[in-house]
């Protein structure tokens, strides 16, 4: 069990949380040709080490939350929201 | 073997006897026993039989490690096969017997296997039975199938019970700052060093007894209750007969506490065992060290044992487990044990396999009448159910040579020690072999797990306190507190050095040696598999099933690592290391279950007004987590006979349907608009306020998501809806979209599922019935509330609402939401309204019935695989737009033309039905994956026949005039078809409008 320090609620089980997905996509415009919808959607890196992935705290603040952990270890070197606005607010408080 | 019980000495209460039956025979022990000390105690020898041979196996330890006195304990339902009798602890009125022989372990029939053992080698199974792949792969496999039942008769452990589990199991959760595993020298000296640091301590202790390797010791214990009441003082929390089973990511551990299984008879209200999951800061692992046995003929007879275990036996139970003893050793840990059981009265004879024995060494015997023979070490054991001799080995050159008969009844034998490394290789830390400790020790971790003690390879008791107190200081440090640092840097090694010694032979002697007592392994077994081309110590294990047994390899995993570099040429260090996995010991189904069992294994879901549907003769339903309506049954009908009429009345009239299970989603903002455009495969950016929407939601790989009606209620408030079965699906997913790709937009959504209760009113007088319960009448006619329309309203009972006028059913229906609370008065005032109609409460079956009908699709069509086309709905894709799942929903394999569709099913012969799950074959060709399937099927009150929903190749235009069969092989007959339109009733859609 992993466990994911949010940065509203505080560290948390991971059971509290669901796995979204590759955190480093930018997913194209809505008008964007296929190809690049392709690429966003089906394919994706299978990282050994520093990955940058979404978690949702669903269970708890249900915020969005983008996570560094490394896929080797399970180690996680950083958390923030996901909302880039909300991100900067808590930034600010802290 | 002739043990006894001493007469004084050990930890058992000897005041406090307990009573006990072994093999239905009433014996007696001490409050303080295991199950094996008190069995011994009263000599019995013969505990158990061996899986494949049925050779007779007695105690072969005092711990965890036992491979020998496995046993049944319990009776009926509380039958618990496979228990250790050297960790159960004995209680007034425990049950034990036997197993894996008959009619006893006494007198066993299989043991005429024994005799044929030779065919009976590693790989026998697969080589006789397998059939030889690729050629006879199909043949061969069905014939192993069936030996397999039999040979798995024959060979095996105990049998579990077959009644459900009558105990409860509870699932409980701690944090503390360091968790500290064992209780001995080392880790008790550990707990106190943390704690007094001011930290917050757990101490599990797998133990009944907290103690470790001070219980085994012949002392008066004062050392063991002083270090017990200082951890009381400095506020450890000491949790006995508690296992850490599993070391987790980020300090979590798995902890199982045996609460009761030492009880005879536990309160009701007390689970029999509780698992934790504990997450700790900081672990401290000083799980100390198994001793391990040497390879040698009939090694395994009961009366063989290690020489720890003895003086376990006779230290902490009282019991003198031989008179004539031969200890064979070949480290000074064994020096004690002669001196401790000559002490007591036994004759000891200890032969070193070492040659040269220093002088200090030696010297520990004097004063006792322990005879030494260096140079020497035990080969092969004499006696049939147990030790009458012992034939001897002596050192001969780099060999042995034989050497004489020892006339004894207890052979003990101590190889090494193998440190407890289980819970730090759980955490990725490799074991590294050390040549000088002849053991793995511990690999390094980055992760903040201390080794103390006999784990780290510190074998005497001083240095072991010493290295608790460094681990004890060092995660005092680690955690921001100052506590001066201990150096105590990992094994110091052998007083004087151990030999490295795993297999005794003299050439040309044939010999019966296990390695693996308890999968009945042998020395032989190692080396055949080696012959046959294993080269790793993975294949060995997986052709010999060596440590595969409930130990784990605990007693033979070294040994056979041994062997396997012997038969190589190559030192241990370069066969490999073994991965240890959870649990350490094994973890009972009930504990991982814990209250998720019976109704309680998921949670339940009522709506509201549940109480009020089942005061109204409705007989509930699982739907997902929700228990909903199916039916309302009046006296004497059948549930065929109540939907059919349920369902005729929501066409002629009125009927009411509890639809609160509906997922229910504020969306709210000044850009709400925008994103419901961006999400909806249809246009949403012009919905005028009081109207509703029907609308489907794509996932970005272009296939259904979901569908649903989203209100408007003002300028930026929404009210959407969603299936029951996608409710929590969608929400997550509106969140995903607003924090992670569309920050920018002003939105926000809030789940009011559990805040609206919502009821359907369907049927031609709907409308008469909400003008009889809402306070102004008007707000409902057709101008106010056209097709489509939403109004916000009070119900005359003052509860507010909000309707929309929507169909699910195809008749003019509207769904009226009220807060939550005032679901029974909603239903108490539309109920008597319609009731004055003629009108009906339906369930789930006549819902149904209404929808396939209708060919309106829910979540069991949506499944995920289902583009809008195939749904029959393309017409709702927007070509005007930009939206979620546009792109990629035109990609050229869904668009093709025959891919599967929604369509309707008739039975040719429409006095037949079908089932629901079934495959739609072409009729000349009933096999393979068929051409479609059917999604749902009902009874249709309006065709007067069987009728389905379901997909298949092509939709139903591709299949006019074709002959299309059912196919359903297990349930009943195939069934001829006809493909027709999904839209089975009203398809021009003019009876909503009413
Ligand atoms: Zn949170």
């Amino acid at each position: 069990m992993i466990r994911i320090p949010c940065p509203y609620c505080g560290e948390r089980d991971h059971s509290e949380f669901t796995y979204g997905g590759d955190g480093s996509i930018t997913y194209p415009a809505l008008d964007a040709p296929m190809a690049d919808w392709l690429e966003a959607v089906f394919e994706r890196e299978n990282v050994r080490g520093l990955q940058l992935e979404t978690w949702h705290h669903v269970m708890g603040c249900r915020m969005w939350l983008l996570v560094e952990r490394d896929t080797m270890t399970h180690e996680i070197h950083s958390v923030r929201a996901a909302h880039t606005g909300l991100a900067a607010v808590l930034e600010e408080k802290s | 073997m002739t043990a006894r019980r001493l007469d004084k000495g050990g930890r058992i209460d000897r005041s406090h006897s307990l009573k006990f039956s072994w093999d239905g025979r009433k014996i007696r022990g001490h409050a303080g026993d295991t199950l094996a000390s008190a069995l011994l105690a009263n000599n019995e020898q013969i505990l158990g039989r061996s899986f494949k041979y049925h050779r007779p196996r007695g105690i072969m330890s005092a711990g965890v490690e036992e491979s020998g006195a496995i046993v049944t304990v319990g009776e009926g339902a509380r039958r618990d096969a496979n228990v250790k009798a050297t960790t159960q602890e004995l209680f007034d009125g425990l049950v034990a017997t036997g197993q894996n022989a008959w009619p006893n372990v006494r007198h066993d029939a299989g043991a005429v296997s024994n005799l044929f053992s030779r065919f009976l080698v590693a790989g026998f199974y697969y080589k006789t039975f397998m059939g030889l792949p690729p050629f006879e792969w199909g043949e061969g496999t069905g014939w192993w199938m069936r030996y397999e039942k039999i040979i798995r008769r024959a060979a095996g452990m105990g049998t579990a019970s077959r009644e459900p589990d009558p105990d409860n199991y509870e699932h409980a959760h701690a944090f503390c700052d360091v968790l500290v595993v064992g209780a001995g020298p080392a880790g008790l000296n550990a707990a106190l060093t943390a704690a007094r640091a001011g930290l917050d301590v757990v101490l599990v202790e797998q133990d009944f007894e907290a103690g470790g390797d001070y219980l085994n010791q012949a002392s008066d214990g004062s050392r063991l209750s002083e270090l017990l009441s200082d951890l009381e003082t400095a506020g450890v929390r000491l949790m006995t007969r508690t296992t850490a089973f599993g070391l987790y990511d980020h300090g979590t551990a798995g902890l199982l506490e045996r609460v009761t299984n030492h009880l005879a008879n536990p309160s009701q209200h007390m689970p029999r065992q509780r698992f934790w999951t504990l997450r700790a800061k900081q672990t401290i692992l000083a799980t100390g060290a198994l001793e391990r046995h040497v390879v040698f003929g009939n090694n395994d007879r009961p009366g063989v044992m290690t020489a720890a275990a003895a003086r376990t036996y006779l230290n902490r139970f009282g019991v003198l487990p031989g008179e004539k003893i031969v200890i064979s050793t070949n480290n000074d840990s064994a020096y004690i044990v002669a001196v401790d059981l000559a002490g007591s009265g036994a004759a000891v004879h200890l032969l070193d396999a070492r040659s040269d024995i220093h002088a200090d060494l030696a010297a520990t015997l004097k004063g006792s009448d322990v005879h030494l023979t260096s140079g020497a070490a035990a080969l092969n054991v004499r006696g049939n159910k147990g030790v009458s001799g012992l034939e001897t080995a002596l050192s001969s050159g780099m060999g042995w040579r034989q050497g004489g008969i020892e006339d004894c009844d207890l052979v003990l034998v101590s190889g090494g020690w193998s440190p407890v490394v289980n819970l730090a290789s759980h955490r990725g830390a490799k074991p590294v072999w050390d040549g000088n400790n002849c053991c793995f020790l511990p690999g390094q971790t980055s992760e903040p797990v201390h080794m103390a003690g006999a784990a780290a390879g510190i074998w005497q008791t001083t240095a072991c306190e010493v290295s608790g107190k460094a681990a004890g200081a060092a995660a005092a440090n680690a955690l921001g507190k100052s506590v001066a640092t201990i150096s105590m840097s990992g094994s110091a090694g052998w007083a004087h050095p151990i030999s490295a010694l795993y297999e005794v032979t003299v050439p040309g002697k044939k010999l019966k040696s296990f390695v693996d007592p308890q999968h009945d392994v042998t020395a032989d077994d190692v080396r055949l598999a080696h012959r046959e081309g294993m080269v790793s110590v993975e294949h060995l294990k997986r052709y010999t099933t060596l440590g595969m047994a409930t130990d784990q390899g605990k007693m033979g995993n070294v040994i056979g690592m041994a062997l396997m570099a012997d038969a190589l040429g190559k030192d241990i260090s370069e066969v490999g290391t073994t991965t240890f996995r959870p649990p350490y010991t094994p973890v009972s189904l009930g504990a991982l279950t814990g209250r998720n069992s019976g109704e309680h294994f998921r949670a339940l879901r009522r709506t509201p007004m549940d109480r009020w549907n089942r005061d109204h003769e409705a007989t509930m339903t699982d739907a997902g987590l929700w228990h909903r309506p199916w039916y309302f049954a009046r006296p004497g009908e059948t549930i065929k006979e109540a939907y059919i009429r349920e369902t005729t009345t929501v066409r002629n009239s009125v009927g009411l349907c509890d639809v609160t299970s509906l997922g229910k989603i504020a969306v709210q903002g000044p850009d709400a608009t925008e994103f419901l455009n961006r999400i909806y495969t249809n246009p949403f950016a012009k919905l005028a306020i009081g109207k509703a929407r029907y609308g489907i939601m794509l996932r970005d790989d272009g296939m259904v998501m979901d569908d649903g009606t989203t209100w408007r209620l003002s300028e930026t408030n929404y009210f959407m809806t969603t299936t029951t079965a996608h409710a929590a699906k969608v929400m997550v997913w509106l969140e995903e979209l607003l924090h992670l790709r569309w920050p920018d937009l002003k939105v926000h959504v809030t789940s009011v599922s559990e805040q609206w209760a919502g009821c359907a009113v369907a049927g031609p007088k709907s409308r008469d019935v909400l003008a009889a319960c809402v306070e102004d009448a008007d707000l409902v006619s057709n101008d106010s509330l056209p097709f489509m329309g939403v109004v916000e309203a009070r119900l005359k009972n003052g509860v507010p609402c909000r309707i929309a006028r929507i169909s699910f059913s195809g008749e003019m229906a509207s769904e009226v939401y009220v807060p939550s609370d005032y679901a029974p008065a909603m239903m108490d005032l539309l109920w008597k309204a319609a009731e004055v109609l003629d009108g009906c409460l339906y369930g789930m079956e006549a819902l149904g019935a209404l929808r396939i009908e209708k060919g309106h699709v829910t979540g069991v069509e949506l499944d995920g695989r289902v583009t809008i086309e195939d749904a029959g709905l393309g017409k709702m894709a927007s070509n005007k737009k930009d939206y979620i799942g546009n792109v990629l929903r035109q990609r050229p394999d869904m668009m093709r033309e025959d891919r599967a569709r929604l369509v309707g099913i008739f039975p040719k012969d429409r006095s037949q039905t079908f089932n629901a799950g079934t495959i739609l074959c072409k009729s000349d060709e009933v096999s393979g994956h068929g051409e479609g399937w059917i999604t749902g099927v009902t009874y249709s009150p309006t065709f007067g026949h069987w009728i389905g929903i379901g997909f298949i190749n092509g939709g139903h235009n591709a299949w006019q005039d074709k002959s299309v069969t059912v196919a359903d092989p297990v349930r009943r007959e195939n069934v001829d078809v006809e493909i027709v339109s999904p839209h089975m009733y009203d398809p021009d859609g003019g009876r909503h409008l009413g």
